[in-house]
């Protein structure tokens, strides 16, 4: 089957199975491979991609459900908020083996579009869903807050 | 002489039409200069300097979160007082001559040794890169070198300055000083600095950077096995009439070896549908089919009668007389389960034909086992395979295997396929819970005696888990039939301990194992340093008093582990009485100590805030070895709380993250680590902070309930966590 998808302002066509999940159209068929694959069940965020403006799950999303909204990946994260959380993660040298931080960044997106100045308990909530086996959500909770600052700023 | 695929790719992708310095080990293994402008030049780099002026520094070491690359580019360019974000890296090529860890004798990575065993040689590299820059800016100039100096990549001698690259051309025709002076700690302006950023920050934050998983080639096929449910099973026959039905299904042959079929599609999603739908039947013969009750049954009957004595000064039959005649015993028993790795980029590996060889794209953790191991599957002379290393996401000692596992596995699939394209071989996550590697089951059961006035007189200690070095390429390591990993952090303990004998047996199952993030000091330290609170609690002493009592500082390193334990003691505000837990451990050769402070309500526990104190020696990065402690707290956490690999029927029961559960972002405790200030060698931080985390919190929890908890995971004792 052919779609057409609204990926990063840009439409793209790709041939794929009805039920492919999304993420493997952005890796392999796109070579979007800045989205990664961790566990394939929703359950530990390293997939996050935006879909119309809202973080998701792209491993559990499949291709024919996308057809119709617009597609962020980390390669397309370029607006205010994204800048802020960007700059906040180099600063904070967040990352380590780095396999998740798309996720965690896509998902910070997330949270200080829709609550730009979160407390620690509503990062820590919103950031639930994103599992960091290096373990740096100390670094992760902080950059959060200082992108919160930026934005104000 | 004879060129290898790897050196002349390497260096013709990075020479670019013009003229490098290149600073490294020539073939007489001294350090020498060359050029990318000689014909044939037989050096392998640590550093390049390019016309332009840009610094690379070639790693040796693999990435995998653990900071080598930034730790790496520190050491050069502090010496060669470059411009530190104008240095840029590269990964080496698999050759052992030049790239071997100075510890090992082999190119690879592991056992926190990164920066310890490249600390004066890439320090030396660029201080040699330095001189040589300093001699060409010297005769172009007509001035002495002595009224040189040098400061972010600029050369200055009076009114004259120049950038590196305006004297790489004359550099590289000299030769360089073998053995260079390097810089004193006092003259360190990178090394010990708080603000330098990593390295690979950028390319980790907005998609750019490269791991195995992203490896795209032109015609490359993708690939997944099916493997025995039970370890050690092989494959009867398969049917594959269901993955018929897969899209992109290309087709499915048996591995070589029989371990498993392997299913081609044309994209990874296909070829996990398709292997998904493969029907193998099994030989089950010599598989493992016990169920980890058995396991853990058998590993405790093996207490009972030590195959080798790990203490050859003191025999374990000697110290049963000395507890006969203690005025009091102590005795424990702990077990400890099987654990995955779990690192989040699941296993990969791709094998891409070249010419009459292979490149290898990996993050490939061991060059020198896994060129030869893939060379010898495929029938190829080692020289005509390429490794081309990337980022790892994480690996945690998993990708450090002596079988070169997935390797071996891409490289037979590759070969069934017919060698005309390239291939990918993924691991999902189901895979990589189920498929073995782990850090052995263990067991361990302790003795202590104690006289009249609670001091320790003798001690009983027993263990059993399956050695990881036996058998392998490793087996070197193991010395009188006792395989140090496996005792690692009991024996050759920094306390003064009187008549301790340590009694080991090797444990057998068809269920491999691989050393896994601070390997025996993962049980090893949490058993003593379990087993000190229960003396301190015993004896009613204060646990770091009694501790500090017990190391003899005329030894360097009890000497640092004091310091380390007075360190903590002061930062955390410890006092007499305290009930929060206290543990501390030396592996790796650094030494670090833990306070923790927990909640518990009723079952639940909570761990506020940990304190943390390492002696590493030299700080080369400040920021990353805070950043190793915080990491490495949080991988024991998540194993010592509910992590556990079990079996039914020889069959693993977990099968992904749902019930292999990560720490999670709510349950990092509050984090406090201070470095002990040192000018001693540095030592590792990659695994050091792993063992004294738990033990820290079980004496924790045991200063506030009164449970003592020996059986992990900790959910067993009944606990969940919040």
């Amino acid at each position: 089957m052919q779609y057409q998808l609204k990926i990063n302002g840009e439409t793209r066509t790709v041939d794929a199975e009805p039920g492919t999940p999304l993420l493997w159209i952005l890796r392999d068929e796109l070579q979007l491979t800045g989205t990664k694959f961790g566990c394939g069940v929703a359950y530990c965020g390293a997939c996050t991609v935006h879909v119309d403006g809202y973080p998701t799950r792209s491993c559990q999303t499949f291709v024919e459900d996308a057809v119709d909204s617009e597609i962020t990946t980390i390669e397309g994260a370029t607006d205010k908020v994204a800048q802020a959380v960007l700059e906040a993660w180099r600063e904070k040298d967040v990352v380590q083996c780095g396999w998740c931080q798309s996720g965690q960044i896509m998902s910070a997106i997330g949270l200080l579009t829709e609550n730009p100045k979160p407390t620690d308990e509503d990062i820590k909530d919103y950031m639930n869903g994103n599992a960091c086996r290096c373990v740096t959500y100390v670094r992760i909770n902080e950059a959060i807050k200082l992108a919160s600052q930026k934005l104000e700023a | 002489m004879t060129i290898n695929v790897s050196r002349r790719g390497f260096l013709k992708a990075s020479a670019a039409g013009t003229t490098a310095l290149l600073v490294g080990i020539n073939a007489k293994g001294v350090l020498a200069a060359g050029s990318t402008a000689a014909a044939a030049t037989d050096l392998n780099p640590f550093v390049k300097i390019d016309a332009d002026g840009t610094v690379t520094v070639i790693i040796k070491h693999f990435e995998m979160g653990q900071g080598t690359t930034t730790g790496l580019t520190t050491l050069v360019a502090e010496e060669l007082d470059a411009d530190w974000d104008a240095v840029r890296t590269d990964f080496a090529p698999a050759d052992v001559d030049r790239y071997k860890n100075l510890f090992f004798g082999a190119q690879g990575t592991g056992g926190s040794t990164s920066i310890a065993n490249s600390f004066m040689q890439y320090r030396e590299a660029g201080a040699a890169a330095r001189d040589l820059l300093v001699r060409a800016a010297a005769d172009s100039w007509g001035v002495d070198t002595a009224t040189i100096t040098v400061e972010s990549g600029v050369i200055k001698s009076g009114s004259k300055s120049g950038h590196f690259g305006e004297f790489v051309a004359a550099a590289s025709t000299m030769e360089a000083i073998e053995k260079p002076a390097v810089k004193t700690p006092d003259q360190f302006k990178l090394i010990g600095s708080d603000k330098l950023h990593r390295k690979d920050n950028t390319g980790k934050t907005n998609g750019t950077a490269m791991f195995a998983m992203d490896v795209n080639l032109p015609g490359m096929i993708y690939a997944a096995i099916m493997r025995s449910p039970k370890f050690g099973g092989t494959v009867v026959s398969f049917d594959d009439s269901a993955a018929k039905d897969v899209g992109g299904f290309i087709a499915a042959q048996v591995l070589p070896n029989k371990a498993g079929v392997v299913a081609f599609g044309k994209n990874t999603w296909a070829a996990f549908q398709a292997r998904d739908a493969l029907s193998v039947e099994w030989d089950f013969s010599a598989a493992e089919t016990r169920s980890t009750d058995a396991m853990v049954a058998d590993h405790l009957a093996l207490l009972d009668a030590p195959q080798f004595d790990a203490n050859h000064e003191v025999p374990l039959a000697s110290v049963a007389p000395i507890l006969a005649d203690a005025a009091k015993t102590i005795n424990a028993q702990f077990t400890f389960p099987f654990l995955a790795h779990a690192p989040l980029e699941p296993e990969n590996c791709t094998i891409e034909p070249v010419g009459d060889g292979v490149r290898v794209h990996d993050g490939c953790q061991f060059p020198t086992l896994t060129r030869p191991m893939v060379a010898a599957t495929l029938g190829l002379d080692p020289a005509k395979v390429e490794i081309r290393t990337l980022y790892a996401g994480g690996s945690f000692g998993r990708r450090a295997n002596a079988a070169s596992d997935y390797n071996v596995e891409a490289a037979m699939a590759f070969a069934v396929s017919g060698r005309k394209v390239p291939v990918k071989l993924v691991w999902s996550r189901e895979d990589d819970i189920k498929g073995g590697y782990y850090r052995p089951m263990s067991a361990h059961r302790a003795k202590i005696g104690l006289d009249a006035d609670g001091k320790i007189v003798g001690w009983d200690h027993r263990l059993a888990t399956k050695s990881i070095a036996k058998g392998g390429p490793f087996d070197g390591m193991v010395q009188n039939g006792i395989d140090p990993t496996s005792v690692e952090g009991v024996a050759e303990s920094l306390y003064t301990l009187p008549n301790m004998g340590i009694g080991l047996s090797d444990f057998t199952t068809a269920v491999p194992i691989n050393w896994w993030r601070s390997v025996g000091h993962t049980h090893t330290g949490f058993v003593m340093e379990s087993l000190m609170d229960m003396v301190a609690t015993e004896t009613g002493q204060d646990p770091i008093e009694m501790r500090l009592a017990m190391l003899d500082p005329a030894g360097a390193n009890q000497a640092r582990m004091i310091e380390a334990i007075k360190l903590v003691r002061e930062i955390s505000g410890w006092e007499k009485g305290d009930k929060r837990g206290f543990a501390a451990h030396f592996s790796f050769s650094t030494c670090v100590a833990v306070v923790a402070d927990v909640t518990v309500e009723d079952t639940s526990v909570h761990v506020n805030k940990l304190f943390m104190a390492v002696e590493c020696g030299v700080a080369v990065n400040p920021d990353v070895i805070r950043a190793q402690m915080e990491g490495g707290a949080g991988y024991a956490l998540s194993a010592i709380f509910r992590n556990e690999v079990t079996l039914t029927d020889g069959e693993v029961d977990q099968y992904n993250f749902p019930d292999y559960e990560l720490l999670r972002n709510p349950e990092m405790p509050e984090i406090e680590v201070a470095i002990v200030s040192s000018n001693n060698a540095p030592t590792g931080v990659g695994e050091p902070g792993v063992p004294p985390t738990g033990p820290a919190v079980a004496n924790a929890i045991f200063a506030k309930t009164g449970k003592r908890i020996m059986d992990l995971p900790m959910t067993k004792a009944g606990f969940d966590f919040v």
